[in-house]
């Protein structure tokens, strides 16, 4: 009995440890890429060429990095993605807690077809609206513009915004806004005073995702922003392949610094970024 | 009677703070996102260079597309990449969440690791990747010549057997860590109790997993197949940072081409036409999302 009982412990130790290990091995083809991209970004160009891959570079080198930032114009097209990203940001996450608010707490005809559309929009495949959207642009004089990008997010992350928030707004108690209501103070009071601070949670994650995502898009910014000094750094970053076609030490080196800002939000606001993702699938 | 006239004041009152409270989002919303979206549909009926007003053409755009087979090559490439988007990083995220989900050794590391590629963006990743398949120096030629495969190293975008194929890669690799997230969180809600007594009369981890723990996971991997299905009609900026569709259309999808034909050849109402199909084929599991979100709505 007792032979048995450590055979099988032994048995299950060992199997633990075969899970460990395929999964260190996995994690650690996973995180290739970006090791990859660092060992490039402070080597140099020809040195990969001339003795490989994998040569241990003679001295670390952090020319790739300076040229990125000037030559490759990094640093306009940082502070760009934060003008944009920021911005957008606040209002899209300020007009969708209107809309939340009304759909959670009110009843009223028309309310259902309202909460769809904002849910259909969300799940569209966003490059059908790229030809009207960038007509409407340029009919606007929003064409090459902020605005014009910072508009274009706001909207279309309404939709999603508003079903995370209607969902998480529909499980605060609705007597605490009756009796507030019937103290006499007012709808907007209420929204801002009340529904706001009770809902600070989900706007802290759906904040952190949406700084992600509208850092990250590309699409948008490469229909409206034609000039260089107002391109975010997506679209930077791929103009830089064109310019540093032979040397990929100094686009590794853009892309890491264009990353460095979601990467913080990941790293410092990690919890929120996931609860955030998974707030819309999760009620 | 009285009181009848009371309740209806107060319903209209009800319906007019609702709709001031909407009036901003969803005027915004209707210009910017709904209008668009109906503006495509008679874009896609005419002709349109951009510069002079459009002109009506009936469904001439799509006979067109019947004939054109780069839509074809786009069509079957968003396709496959479906295909692939609803099985691999289904099974892997959802394996690594059953796995992490456990006291592993490290696994808030570990999830961190899968879930990092989320954080770059695609450009990032489409560059990255680039790199690696770099033909005379990238990563990955490198090994295979290292390792005594040098037959198997070739120009992996440059060649249109292994470009398609080559790209829905670096999706999956930042797809696995958003499904496995989806997964971790969905295991939360799994009823422990039920788990423990299935063990105790005798299934095995396979079967108590098959038989009890899949099933309550459904909800959640319903969500999982709609947003990954959604992604793959989405798929746009690998394709245009990796290979812009090339070599000759091998690795071409909708929304690049929706992108080639209206902003390099000036084609909008062709452009438009082919943003119908890719709405068109959204459209279904868009009807079935809702359909899901109402039944839920009339529950509550």
């Amino acid at each position: 009995m007792p032979d048995y009982r450590s055979r099988r412990k032994v048995r299950k130790k060992i199997v633990s440890w075969i899970v460990f290990f395929t999964v260190l091995l996995v994690t650690t083809v996973w995180l290739t890429p970006i090791l990859v991209a660092l060992f490039t970004s402070v080597r140099d160009y020809d040195d990969i060429i001339l003795r490989g891959f994998f040569a241990l570079p003679e001295e670390v080198s952090f020319d790739s990095y300076f040229a990125a930032w000037r030559q490759g114009r990094m640093r306009q097209y940082l502070p760009n993605s934060f003008l944009i990203t920021l911005p957008a940001l606040g209002a899209t996450l300020l007009l969708s807690s209107l809309s939340a608010y009304a759909i959670s707490r009110f009843r009223f005809p028309g309310r259902r077809p309202i909460y769809y559309m904002f849910i259909f929009g969300m799940m569209l495949p966003l490059q059908i609206l790229m030809i009207p959207v960038f007509g409407l642009s340029n009919a606007m004089g929003l064409y090459d513009t902020y605005i014009g990008l910072i508009a274009i997010h706001t909207a279309f992350f309404l939709g999603f915004n508003t079903f995370v928030l209607k969902n998480y707004m529909s499980t605060v108690p609705p007597q605490i806004f009756d009796s507030a209501h019937i103290d006499g103070c007012s709808e907007l009071r209420i929204w801002w005073q009340i529904m706001l601070p009770l809902t600070l949670p989900a706007f802290a994650a759906l904040a952190t995702l949406l700084f992600t995502w509208i850092f990250n898009d590309y699409l948008w910014a490469l229909i409206l922003v034609r000039t260089g000094d107002k391109m975010p750094v997506t679209t930077g970053l791929a103009s830089l392949q064109g310019e540093f076609v032979t040397d990929w030490t100094v686009i590794m080196a853009g892309s890491l610094v264009g990353t460095i800002p979601t990467l913080m939000v990941f790293v410092f606001l990690q919890r929120y970024f996931i609860e955030g993702l998974t707030l819309g699938a999760n009620k | 009677m009285k009181s009848q006239r009371l309740v209806n004041r107060s319903r209209r009152k009800e319906t007019r703070t609702a709709f001031a409270f909407l009036l901003l989002p969803v005027t915004v919303y209707l210009i910017w996102i709904i209008g668009p979206m109906l503006y495509t549909f008679y874009l896609s009926l005419t002709e349109w260079d951009m510069f002079t007003s459009p002109t009506f053409v009936g469904l001439a755009n799509f006979r067109r597309l019947a004939a054109d087979p780069v839509f074809h090559r786009s069509l079957l490439n968003n396709l496959k990449w479906m295909v692939v988007f609803i099985t691999v990083p289904i099974a892997a995220g959802l394996s690594l969440a059953m796995v992490l989900n456990r006291k592993v050794r490290g696994s808030t590391f570990f999830k961190a690791s899968f879930f990092m590629p989320m954080v770059l963006s695609l450009v990032v990743a489409g560059l990255v990747w680039s790199w690696l398949y770099n033909p005379a120096h990238g990563l990955i030629n490198t090994v295979l010549r290292g390792i005594g495969l040098p037959q198997l190293a070739r120009g992996w975008l440059a060649n249109a057997s292994t470009v398609m194929e080559s790209i829905i890669a670096v999706g999956v690799w930042r797809q696995v860590g958003y499904v496995m997230v989806f997964y971790l969180a969905g295991l939360q809600s799994v009823n422990k109790d039920l788990v423990d007594a299935s063990r105790v009369d005798g299934a095995g981890s396979w079967k108590s997993f098959r038989h009890v723990v899949l099933p309550q996971l459904a909800p959640i991997t319903t969500v999982v197949i709609v947003i990954s299905i959604i992604d793959s009609l989405r798929v746009f900026a690998l394709v245009a940072v990796m290979t812009d569709g090339g070599p000759h259309n091998a690795s071409n999808v909708l929304a690049n081409y929706i992108y080639l034909t209206g902003f390099q050849w000036y084609q909008m109402g062709y452009a438009a036409a082919i943003a119908v199909v890719l709405f068109l084929l959204a459209f279904v599991f868009i009807v079935f999302y809702l359909s899901r979100i109402a039944r839920e709505e009339d529950h509550a």
